[in-house]
């Protein structure tokens, strides 16, 4: 009888491990799946164009010669570009919330930068098209002609382009860097802040200890942004200008993988052009892949000393507005 | 100036520069807002939510088909996600040790970095292409996928903050694990659960780009899990990018309801979880 019994027990435990375990490994499974069947589907892409691909220019659906590169560099030089905008400021918020602001106010203003993160990137898309192109075409015309000599800012006052597709991305990526820096900055054990001030440091000088005491997991959470950015869709696709050239200009009208994916890819007539947009795909697939497995590893070197909602807030960033 | 003061003036500079860089990211969210309410209230009437799209040229109608399509897309990627991450998230946490769970967290965290619109594009493949059909299921396989790693490591979290002694107690009664799990240590858990999967439908249900190669879109009224579907989201970017006053208008509606629908689900889910953490903390 208390044999059986023990059987029982031991089979229900095996059974529950079995079962979540199932689950487990079809999360794993997904994953790897993805990159299996992006492969699989540019088949035609990769064979006729091997890594040529990620290095030339030409975008050519009707004659069926496709390149991958003004798209890789319109995803790149706009992925920077929002961060060379977003991490000073994300930096500064993560700073002012973990360091300066008094308690009160650190919940409430927690919270509301991280409603950035929550507002659908369609609605950003929106409010671009309407709001921000038509302020950005308006700097545009008003450009000092010392600047528009520049190759940064040649070509015509469109409104649409790098500039606004950078800029609308920069917001978007504040919550997500923000709010990891934030958690890695509280990880900071107190004696390092305290030690600072009693050596007679100033209020940015102790930071500035900080921030060095963390950088790692700091540079881990400026990548997260950076993947965030590289396959931010609609919003840009709604801004760049979808136009594939590489340019320095911010005015130039642009184009990303992830915009020509949202733009071509119903319209794909032949097979070979369906599959070099899959493999496109699979470009951006293995740069975020990369991207962020790099910014998890810095952000967990840190974690190890962070607080169980820390570990969470890191793990999912901005997923939770809590 | 001495280097004493220097400093002093250096600090106070950084200082208020992390301050301003406070309102610099929350002009742009009151902008939004604003636009998004001035422009959406105008625009948002009853008819909005039950009459179907009018052709162009004709003023009023709705997107009644949309929102239907969106509740259906939504629901089916919960229906896919939710089993699929729960216990994935069971796993994790009841075998934190293990080099599986390692691996799953691992897996949770890169798939929810994974670009949305590469997921449309997996969907697509593996769904889409063997039938030749868009359909409304795709679409919810798609806004699954990007469900499964935030319900998979918000359980995993939330159990590891239900109290040990609780788990102990009832294995130290006869139960089973799995049945310590179910009927003790879930429960337990369960609010903050409901409140994690909440706020995962709230942001999918805001999702475009995977949506728009597998659901797809659809002018009429459609229900059937087997044909394309319209969505909220697809429907405001295909009006957005068109040259009609009229669809405009009915944009900036379709966008008023997304941000209202994520909004509220934020806000009530801060306040459930600075419940909970209070519970836990007067324990």
């Amino acid at each position: 009888m208390a044999g059986t019994r023990a059987r029982v027990r031991i089979g229900g435990d095996l059974g529950f491990r079995l079962l979540t375990g199932g689950f487990a490994v079809l999360v794993i499974v997904i994953v790897i799946g993805i990159g299996f069947e992006l492969w699989r589907q540019s088949q035609l892409s990769i064979q006729k164009f091997g890594f040529g691909f990620w290095a030339t220019k030409t975008w050519d659906p009707v004659s069926g010669d496709f390149g991958a590169l003004p798209f890789i560099w319109g995803t790149l030089y706009s992925s920077i570009l929002a961060l060379l905008i977003s991490t000073p400021v994300a930096l500064g918020i993560a700073i002012f919330l973990s360091e300066l602001a008094p308690n009160w106010l650190k919940q409430p203003l927690g919270f509301l930068t991280e409603l950035l993160a929550a507002i659908p990137s369609i609605v950003y898309g929106l409010w671009g098209i309407f709001v921000l192109v038509p302020w950005v075409r308006t700097l545009q015309l008003h450009m000092p002609a010392l600047l528009k000599a520049t190759p940064f800012f040649s070509g015509p006052p469109l409104g649409v382009g790098m500039l606004s597709a950078a800029l609308i991305l920069a917001v978007m990526v504040i919550p997500f860097s923000s709010s990891v820096a934030r958690e890695v900055l509280k990880a900071v054990p107190v004696a390092q802040r305290e030690a600072a001030y009693a050596l007679g440091a100033t209020q940015w000088e102790a930071i500035r200890a900080a921030l060095f005491y963390a950088r790692t997991g700091i540079i881990g959470a400026v990548m997260l942004g950076f993947g965030r950015a590289l396959g931010e869709t609609m919003a840009v696709t709604m801004l760049i200008g979808n136009n594939p050239q590489i340019s320095w200009s911010l005015n130039a009208p642009q184009y990303t993988m992830a915009a020509v994916l949202a733009n071509e890819f119903t319209e794909a007539s032949d097979e070979l052009y369906l599959h070099a947009l899959i493999e496109i795909g699979l470009v951006l697939f293995i740069i975020t892949l990369f991207v962020n497995v790099l910014s998890r590893l810095l952000i967990w070197s840190m974690a190890r000393s962070m607080s169980p909602k820390a570990r969470r807030v890191v793990a999912a960033p901005a997923s939770e507005a809590a | 100036m001495t280097r004493d003061a220097q400093r002093r003036l250096l600090s106070l500079a950084v200082t208020s520069f992390c301050g301003l860089s406070v309102v610099i990211a929350l002009v742009p969210l009151a902008m939004i807002l604003f636009f998004v309410l001035s422009q959406g209230l105008g625009s948002l009437n009853l008819d909005f939510f039950t009459h179907m799209p009018l052709p162009v040229g004709e003023a009023g109608g709705g997107m009644a088909n949309a929102i239907a399509g969106s509740l259906i897309v939504t629901g089916l990627g919960a229906l896919f996600a939710i089993p699929v991450g729960l216990l994935a998230g069971i796993y994790a946490a009841e075998f934190a040790g293990s080099r599986l769970a390692s691996a799953v967290r691992f897996a949770a965290d890169t798939l929810n970095g994974v670009p949305s619109i590469v997921i449309g594009v997996f969907v697509y493949g593996l769904v889409v292409l063997p039938i030749k059909q868009f359909t409304a299921v795709a679409g919810g396989v798609a806004l699954g996928i990007m469900m499964v790693p935030i319900i998979a490591r918000t359980t995993e979290e939330l159990l590891l903050l239900v109290p040990g002694g609780l788990r102990e107690g009832a294995l130290a009664l006869g139960a089973t694990r799995g049945r310590a799990i179910f009927t003790v240590v879930l429960p337990a858990a369960f609010p903050g659960i409901v409140t994690g999967i909440m706020l995962a439908l709230a942001r999918i249900a805001g999702e475009t780009a995977p949506l728009l190669f597998t659901a797809f879109n659809n002018r009429f009224w459609s229900t059937r899990l087997d044909q394309p579907i319209a969505t909220l989201t697809v429907q405001v970017y295909t009006y957005a990018i068109s040259p009609y006053e009229d669809w405009h208008r009915q944009a900036w509606a379709g966008a008023l309801v997304l941000v209202s629908l994520v909004l509220s689900c934020s806000v009530l889910a801060r306040v459930a979880t600075r419940r909970l953490e209070r519970m836990q903390v007067g324990r």
